[in-house]
């Protein structure tokens, strides 16, 4: 059951344990019926926004404040599309670069942190776990102004990529070290680990040996959370960069902001800044819900 | 050398990364929220003026005004985050055929940042009205309810953060629905088979046996929505822009107050923001630290 922290517990009991026992009446079939028309009815209010997005996209200019504005473009166009790929393209760049190192750093970090606060504490680990833990709440409007001269003149990193890698990667530590403390305390069995004691491996050794080798569902989660909350950031990008050198979602906002927005590109725009985590949404669903879960604490 | 130094020496770099950029900024902000400063810069010789820059942001109807519309945007997103949540909880948690593909499309508006989402938002919630309307208005007229009509967000009414709220939900509803289907599935099926024995009706179950034990999850689901609307700016910046008054809360405010370089002031509704925060999450960081010892963690 080494998996059993990661998977997401989003699955149904298995068919044995859901049809047994004689008293389960099936459910008549109006439960069903009103059952899926409410089901329907949701999903399709829940994808209202992404249909406009995509329709809106492919609207010529004069089409998108008429009053079909609900209905599906009359011509097609790719003026957006092609405005929106020429404003987002550099940038989208900058945010694979700052999503990419913040993930695989934070989740190094919170490998280590995570092992030795479930397997190998110190005196006193518990309450320092408890203080890391309160910097996935820390509301960060509230310390952006001294984090401002920290970064930029006390550090003198200036704005720009390497700033936001740094601040995403030392934010991203609080739950990548959390995932995978509750990840090890059920996926490495404590016995395993006086064997190793036994055979004389010291903390290293044993990290590197018994613990990293089945960390992998752990790294799976964190990488695609931190990818995932780093590329979808917009307030550290507003603080810390300028839209010259900073991440897509400040470009798609320098892009559809103002009084009168282009909708069309910025549509357009909206699609290609999200399509990044959609596709991970959509292919690691099951981890993308593993990570999101682990947010709440326990 | 006892055997838990290394691990300490292998945690020291995130204790250091922690200490400065949590701990000690929060220290930082707070001395600066004392001072006049008017520049970020380090050269600048600051005084310190006490609790002037707190009496006059409390003093201020721009920022109580700023709470009040982040009052009603958490209470706003916290209903409905939990209304739908629970109720798509409730119609998915017997595994109906295509589960699966209604959970992906009630979750997928997590994977979308703010800012993508308010895009469409922004259109969807178009203050023009009659001929000129797009987005919802126009869809109300359309279906013939044109007296459902409104200015949405933009409008100087008390409760306009209600639709902000509206963005924010469709986010993080399919978020409440995965913790309370986990909880769901966490209860053992001989409990319901027990009570249907007795010739309990499905509602009275989840009434008297499901929703009791759910409440944990329900405890989560309130701090993480509660704390993610404290912290909310990226929506409220895209969709009513950082100088909004009737759509302004604290965090836009405090960008506000740092292009007109009032870095004292700003730092001193930094802190007001933090504190709020603290009250909720820190007794329920004890609290979760409390229930891990008794399970023995």
């Amino acid at each position: 059951m080494t998996t059993a922290t990661i998977d997401t517990q989003l699955e149904a009991p298995a068919k044995g344990d859901a049809t047994k026992g004689g008293a389960t009446a099936p459910p008549s079939p109006i439960a069903t019926t009103v059952r899926y028309v409410l089901l329907i009815v949701f999903a399709v209010i829940v994808l209202v926004p992404l249909y406009v997005m995509i329709v809106t996209s492919f609207k010529p200019a004069g089409e998108i404040s008429t009053s079909r504005a609900w209905n599906l473009p009359m011509h097609w166009s790719w003026d957006g599309w092609s405005k929106a790929w020429d404003a987002l393209a550099a940038p989208l760049v900058r945010s694979l670069a700052i999503a990419s190192v913040a993930a695989v750093v934070s989740s190094i970090l919170g490998s280590m942190n995570g092992f030795v606060f479930s397997k190998w504490r110190f005196p006193g680990a518990n309450i320092v776990f408890t203080f890391f833990l309160f910097g996935m709440f820390l509301p960060y409007p509230a310390i952006m102004i001294p984090l401002q001269q920290l970064v930029s003149q006390d550090l003198g990193l200036g704005q720009g990529v390497v700033t936001l890698m740094l601040v995403h990667t030392v934010f991203g530590i609080p739950i990548c070290t959390l995932i995978f403390r509750n990840y090890y305390a059920t996926a490495v069995p404590n016995e395993i680990l006086e064997a190793a004691r036994v055979d004389g491996a010291g903390m290293w050794k044993t990290y590197t040996s018994i613990v990293l080798p089945v960390s992998i569902p752990g790294f799976v989660v964190t990488l695609i959370w931190q990818f995932t909350s780093a590329w979808n950031d917009f307030l550290f990008a507003l603080f810390l960069s300028q839209p010259s050198n900073g991440p897509v979602t400040y470009a798609l906002q320098q892009l559809s902001g103002g009084q009168n927005p282009d909708y069309a590109s910025s549509m357009a725009g909206a699609l290609i800044a999200s399509a990044p985590t959609l596709v991970i949404y959509i292919v690691l669903g099951r981890y993308f819900i593993s990570g999101m879960m682990s947010g709440s604490v326990k | 050398m006892p055997t838990w130094v290394p691990g300490f020496l292998l945690v020291l770099p995130s204790i250091i990364l922690m200490g400065v950029f949590i701990y000690y900024l929060i220290v930082r902000n707070l001395l600066t929220s004392f001072t006049n400063r008017n520049s970020n810069s380090r050269l600048l010789k600051v005084r310190y003026i006490g609790f002037d820059n707190y009496e006059r942001l409390l003093n201020d109807s721009n920022y109580t005004h700023a709470w009040w519309n982040l009052l009603v945007l958490t209470v706003a997103f916290l209903v409905g985050t939990m209304l739908f949540g629970i109720i798509w909880a409730v119609l998915l948690e017997k595994a109906p055929k295509g589960e699966g593909l209604f959970r992906g499309i009630y979750l997928f508006p997590m994977a979308v940042s703010f800012i993508a989402a308010a895009v469409a938002w922004k259109w969807l919630l178009s203050p023009a009205m009659g001929p000129n309307a797009v987005g919802l208005n126009q869809l109300f007229q359309n279906i013939g309810l044109s007296g459902l009509q409104n200015e949405w967000f933009s409008s100087n009414s008390k409760f306009n953060m209600v639709a902000m709220a509206m963005p924010a939900i469709w986010q993080l509803s399919g978020y409440i629905m995965a913790l309370f289907l986990a909880g769901f599935r966490g209860i053992s099926e001989d409990q319901r088979e027990a009570a249907r024995m007795d010739g309990a009706s499905e509602f009275r179950i989840y009434r008297y046996i499901l929703f009791p034990q759910l409440s944990p999850v329900a405890l989560s689901a309130l701090i993480i929505i509660g704390h993610m609307s404290m912290k909310m700016f990226d929506l409220i910046y895209a969709l009513a822009g950082a100088n909004s008054y009737v759509a302004g809360v604290p965090a836009t405010l405090l960008w506000a107050q740092l292009s007109s370089y009032q870095y004292g002031r700003a730092a001193a509704n930094a802190t007001m923001i933090l504190v709020v925060v603290a009250i909720f999450v820190v007794p329920y960081l004890i609290y979760t630290r409390r229930v891990e010892k008794k399970q023995g963690i």
